[in-house]
């Protein structure tokens, strides 16, 4: 859906003070009773994005990322604070909300026995399409996203991970997000098809004027796509700017990385997480 | 304005219905085991009645022909009634399954158009698949319908078709509560709904209080007055009271499954378990 003018001098996303906490069920380790053990996901977290941005979220596994995208995508409430997406409240306004943003996530979210094309028109329906001329746009995508249109007909199990991906970022072209929320969507792709969804990112905000807000822990990926960088740890956010700005103030030295600034700042590098959670 | 989200809401309404032709199109062989299945069960049931004969029950002591389309009667409509609740109920689990629940949930539609859309693709798929195992009933028994008044098991059948709703709605709610166990309480549900609604004997057999449970069935009006339609010829003007009660629970029955599907839903949102698989 595209944004009306007075939405476009709003930020696409403010949050004031989000907090989320889980309570976790876990088992004693001699007993049969449960007790639970609770996660602060989010710790009264404040972020701005502009419209028509780059905005990447950096964190480790379990920093509170995916959460906050769910926030924002309407699929879970806030404990406290307040999150709004174009002016309209995530909680009061959830249909306003979910009139304006898509979401890719690191799991291919399809009917795995359906096609392509019949889980594509399943999503234009929900979002108002879905008539004459949807197959002719949804042929055109595939064929800008590489993807040969013999795939379009075949069962969604039989696609590549890569594939099912650029799949996905059809499926939210389709809908014409004014706000695309990314949950890792390269997470798991081969080197060739990451940099093809990465190129899609800066399609997508070049052709169609989309804010985009990129959940990753590539911090390579960050770095070459991102206009603004949040980085966020245990549910806090630690610090934000430019990838440039954040290098310059927490890397320490000349010529030094995202990857270096994020070290600094968090005390940890995402890789010994990944080789950790692989663990 | 309204015009404009009337057409969105009833666009995503056949998308709903679109999606689950597709569904039982690419899942095509299941869908004929379960066909193949649910003919054997109602062919066992009719066989079963042939067979009291042989059983030492003594024609005199009761119309075996009767007995038998009573039954027969009684398993093809729990063919469908089951089917309808199964499908309408196992909709959250489902999605959840496939991985989709989350993008269902965040599409800009009402809960009814999807809860609506859902059930619609369910009655119709559930009319033809029991339309399909009645007609295949018609070449193993010599079932004597003379009597039967079809407008009148018509009525009935269709004033079923809110409460059966309510119902499937209600126990869709239970997944979305607790992702690990309300797959298994939704079956409980069926199970009890089999018991208590009459499928296959009166409600009068019972002990009392599975007995007083049974009258609040919608299933026991509808299989009551079903069968005295085709087996006795109940006329229309007979039925109302039963139709009239279907009516009655049906309109309580979705406002308030609706209703509460919509604050499980939001509970779900609080504690974070739309996601969670089990």
């Amino acid at each position: 859906m595209a944004i009306k003018a007075s939405e476009l001098n709003t930020a696409a996303v403010e949050l004031h003070g989000i907090s989320k906490r889980f309570g976790q069920p876990a088992r004693r380790p001699f007993g049969r009773r449960t007790v639970k053990k609770e996660k602060l996901a989010l710790d009264q977290v404040s972020m701005h994005v502009d419209t028509g941005r780059i905005t990447g979220i950096l964190g480790a596994n379990g920093s509170g990322k995916s959460t906050l995208i769910r926030i924002l995508a309407t699929l879970m409430t806030p404990d406290a604070g307040t999150a709004s997406v174009f002016g309209y409240d995530v909680v009061t306004q959830p249909d306003d909300v979910r009139r304006h943003i898509n979401r890719v996530s690191v799991e291919a979210s399809f009917f795995k026995e359906m096609s392509p094309w019949e889980n594509m028109l399943y999503a234009a329906r929900l979002y108002g399409s879905g008539g004459k001329g949807t197959r002719a746009r949804v042929e055109g995508m595939l064929e800008r996203l590489g993807l040969p249109l013999d795939t379009l007909d075949k069962p969604m199990k039989q696609l590549s991970r890569g594939q099912q991906q650029k799949i996905a970022i059809a499926r939210s072209f389709l809908t014409s997000p004014s706000l695309l929320l990314m949950d890792e969507p390269t997470t798991g792709l081969d080197p060739r098809s990451k940099r093809e969804v990465q190129e899609l990112v800066r399609t997508i905000r070049r052709d169609r004027a989309a804010t985009v807000l990129l959940c990753t822990h590539d911090l390579e990926e960050a770095e070459v796509l991102c206009d603004h960088v949040l980085v966020l740890d245990q549910g806090r956010v630690l610090a934000e700017g430019t990838p440039a700005e954040l290098i310059h103030a927490h890397a320490g030295e000349v010529g030094g990385s995202l990857e270096d600034a994020f070290m600094k700042l968090t005390g940890k590098r995402l890789e010994e997480d990944e080789e950790a959670k692989d663990e | 304005m309204i015009g404009n989200s009337l057409r969105w809401e009833l666009n995503a309404f056949v998308g709903f219905i679109e999606r689950q032709k597709n569904l039982y199109r690419r899942y095509w062989l299941w869908e004929a085991v379960w066909l193949l299945y649910n003919l054997v069960s109602v062919l066992s049931i009719g066989y079963l009645a042939a067979g009291l004969s042989t059983l030492g029950l003594e024609p005199g002591q009761a119309n075996l022909h009767q007995t038998q389309l009573y039954l027969l009667v009684g398993a093809l409509l729990w063919t469908y009634l089951s089917l309808v609740f199964f499908e309408i109920a196992f909709a959250i689990t489902w999605e959840r399954w496939e991985g989709t629940i989350e993008y269902t949930f965040m599409a800009p539609i009402k809960r009814l158009t999807h809860l609506l859309g859902m059930s619609a693709a369910s009655l119709i798929y559930g009319i033809a698949r029991t339309a399909a195992i009645g007609f295949a009933l018609i070449f193993f028994f010599n079932l004597d319908l003379s009597h039967a008044n079809w407008l009148t098991a018509l009525a009935i059948f269709a004033a079923a078709t809110l409460p059966l709703l309510g119902l499937g709605i209600f126990t869709s709610v239970l997944p979305l509560l607790s992702p690990e166990k309300g797959e298994q309480m939704a079956f409980a549900v069926q199970g009890v709904l089999l018991l208590i609604s009459g499928v296959y004997y009166p409600i009068s057999v019972l002990p009392a209080p599975l007995h007083v449970v049974g009258i609040l069935s919608p299933l026991t009006y509808t299989l009551s007055g079903v069968r005295e339609a085709l087996l006795h010829g109940l006329s229309l003007a007979g039925a109302l009271p039963d139709i009239a009660i279907l009516l009655l629970m049906g309109v309580i029955l979705v406002p308030a499954s609706v209703w509460c599907f919509n604050r499980a839903e939001v509970r779900a949102k609080r504690l974070g378990l739309l996601k969670r698989s089990g």
